[in-house]
């Protein structure tokens, strides 16, 4: 992985932590009387504070971006391929922010946090955010920081809902919205299999109604079974024969209910690494938070419509593997942006990766993306 | 006009053409763009903004690299993207000859724009006509392909084309017939290699 001195990583960072004390009033109706958000900077805000660029992070990573730890040199940063001196996005440039959302398990308020109200952690009375809602409190981050507006925002998944959203709540805040295998919104099919998870880990018997924290019990298995099936929607049918096929983990069929397949293998591997350091009570309401969003909801579901306040420029960037978050859910949002006359660039790249495309460092896609960041002006 | 444009149009002559057609601040939509080069320079000589499509990887990414909107979409399925009338003027250089659904193209051109500039080598050129004549499918500078590696599906004539606008219903407005740079006036369907037309809807 990248040592310290590889030129083209970040190195050692540090994350840092910031506090804020006025409440934030959640889009569901409750409020979070404080709270902290969790974030790593790389590279310099310049004297004129325009080269801020925010990472948005999709459901199970955090706001450690790029770079490794002094004390921990094999945790390298989720998009540490996108983001370095001289990488797609380049820290000799731009101020990139890392962050990571309220409700997560990484650092940030959540709900294994404490609730100042009882002193005890919040677990199911943490209340259920939504895209809207992080993007309100990375204002504040932003606030924090010194930033009055991002270059750019970027995001894969549900980061790329955080990146246009950007666009929605602070208009005048950001100049560049780059929204990766991104939705408008979750269709019926998104949803079920986000139901599928809630309910393996809702019908877990240590779930305890998310008041588990204290019983010294984790819903492991509930997590285990909604990492499986959320994993099999991230990779592209290709993918997994090409990576799988049909191969065998023992000599012979069992003819039982051990693992055959590589594949279940595979699953039941991610699936329980997964169990090990994820939170359910997250799990539960990152999947809401998928769910929920729908910009054109208020304007009786015309996504134009709800896009005329944007003014960022955007690059859409979708992959034809997809298909959690096909080309056609992104061209409709192109569509959209075309009806306002907004500045916009589409990719419909041939990456085989599946939905996880955004992660993965293929030349094409990473060319486009660092055509594209040369060119936001400073 | 900067270095580069001048060279653009040196070595594209029929973008030249299709540059002079289009008004200042004309909303543009370029189709089978390339790598964005008249796109460019159509919004930094006549502050003409505009998106290109175009449908190679390498093409979409050189459009970003040239700081023009493009979208990668296949022109095969039609332009459901874009309203009726949202642009001025719709592009097709060198494209027409590499389209299945050709009516089909020209029609949601007139769509979604008010006027169309349409570009192809001519089939119907003296030097093609004679190569068939010998039995040989043409190759020449305007036809640089083998016919088994050819990206072209339907070839035209200057005959062929304005047929069939009369038969669609598009109106042709102006005209312009090119062999190698220069303009041709004289037997045009036989002494032009590239032609440029700009129509309307009738």
């Amino acid at each position: 992985m990248n040592a310290p001195h590889d030129p083209s990583s970040v190195g050692a960072v540090v994350a840092q932590k910031a506090s804020f004390d006025s409440p934030l009033a959640l889009r569901g109706g409750a409020t979070l009387p404080s709270f902290e958000i969790a974030y790593e900077t790389y590279g310099e805000l310049n004297a004129a504070r325009s080269n801020a660029v925010l990472v948005c992070h999709a459901l199970n990573a955090s706001h450690h971006v790029a770079g490794t730890y002094a004390d921990d040199p094999d945790n390298v940063g989720w998009w540490d391929n996108l983001v370095g001196p001289g990488k797609p996005l380049d820290t000799r440039r731009f101020f990139v922010v890392g962050n990571n959302y309220i409700g997560s398990c990484f650092g940030s308020t959540g709900p294994a946090s404490v609730n100042p109200a009882t002193g005890r952690p919040w677990g199911a009375d943490f209340p259920v955010v939504t895209v809207e809602d992080w993007v309100a409190a990375q204002a504040r981050l932003a606030d924090h920081l010194g930033i009055e507006r991002f270059a750019a925002a970027i995001g894969g998944s549900l980061g790329a809902m955080q990146a246009l959203q950007w666009t929605l709540s602070y208009p005048e805040r950001i100049r560049h919205s780059i929204v990766i295998a991104a939705t408008p919104k979750l269709t019926a099919q998104n949803i079920a299999f986000n139901e599928v998870a809630r309910a393996a880990i809702l019908t877990d018997p240590d779930f305890h109604g998310g008041h588990y924290y204290d019983k010294g019990v984790v819903p492991a298995r509930g997590l285990r079974i909604a990492r499986m099936i959320g994993h099999i929607t991230y990779l592209s049918n290709d993918a997994m024969m090409e990576k799988f096929g049909r191969q065998l983990r023992r000599a012979a069929l069992g003819f039982d209910f051990d693992i055959d397949f590589e594949i279940e293998s595979y699953l039941r591997y991610q699936g329980d690494k997964f169990s090990t350091y994820f939170d359910a009570n997250t799990y539960l309401r990152i999947t809401k938070a998928l769910d929920y969003y729908d910009p054109a909801a208020d304007f009786g579901g015309d996504l134009a419509a709800a896009l005329a306040r944007a003014r960022a420029a955007f690059l859409v960037v979708s992959f034809k593997s997809d298909w959690r978050f096909p080309p056609d859910r992104s061209r409709e949002l192109v569509k959209a942006l075309l009806e306002n006359r907004r500045i916009v660039s589409y990719l419909e790249l041939g990456s085989p990766g599946g939905h996880d495309a955004f992660l993965l460092d293929d030349a094409r896609y990473h060319a486009a993306l660092r055509a594209y960041f040369d060119n936001i002006e400073l | 006009m900067s270095p580069a444009e001048q060279s653009l149009l040196a070595a594209r002559p029929d973008l030249a053409a299709v540059a002079q057609w289009v008004a200042r601040g004309a909303r543009v939509l370029d189709l089978g763009c390339g790598d964005g080069s008249l796109l460019r320079y159509l919004w930094q000589a006549r502050e003409a903004p505009g998106y290109g499509v175009e449908i190679e990887d390498d093409s979409v990414i050189a459009c970003v690299k040239n700081d023009v909107n493009v979208l990668q979409l296949d022109l095969e399925s039609g332009l459901s993207l874009f309203r009726d009338g949202t642009f001025d003027c719709v592009i097709l250089s060198e494209t027409l000859q590499t389209i299945h659904r050709t009516e089909q193209l020209l029609r949601e051109m007139l769509r979604v724009g008010r006027e169309a500039i349409v570009s192809f080598p001519n089939f119907g050129h003296w030097a093609a006509r004679l190569q068939v004549l010998f039995g040989r499918m043409p190759v020449s500078e305007a036809l640089p392909y083998q016919w088994y590696e050819t990206p072209n599906v339907h070839m035209c004539t200057l005959a062929d084309f304005e047929d069939l606008c009369r038969r669609l219903g598009i109106r042709i407005r102006e005209r312009l017939v090119l062999h190698q740079g220069r303009s041709v006036g004289l037997l045009p369907n036989l002494l032009g290699s590239h032609a440029v037309y700009r129509c309307t809807a009738q």
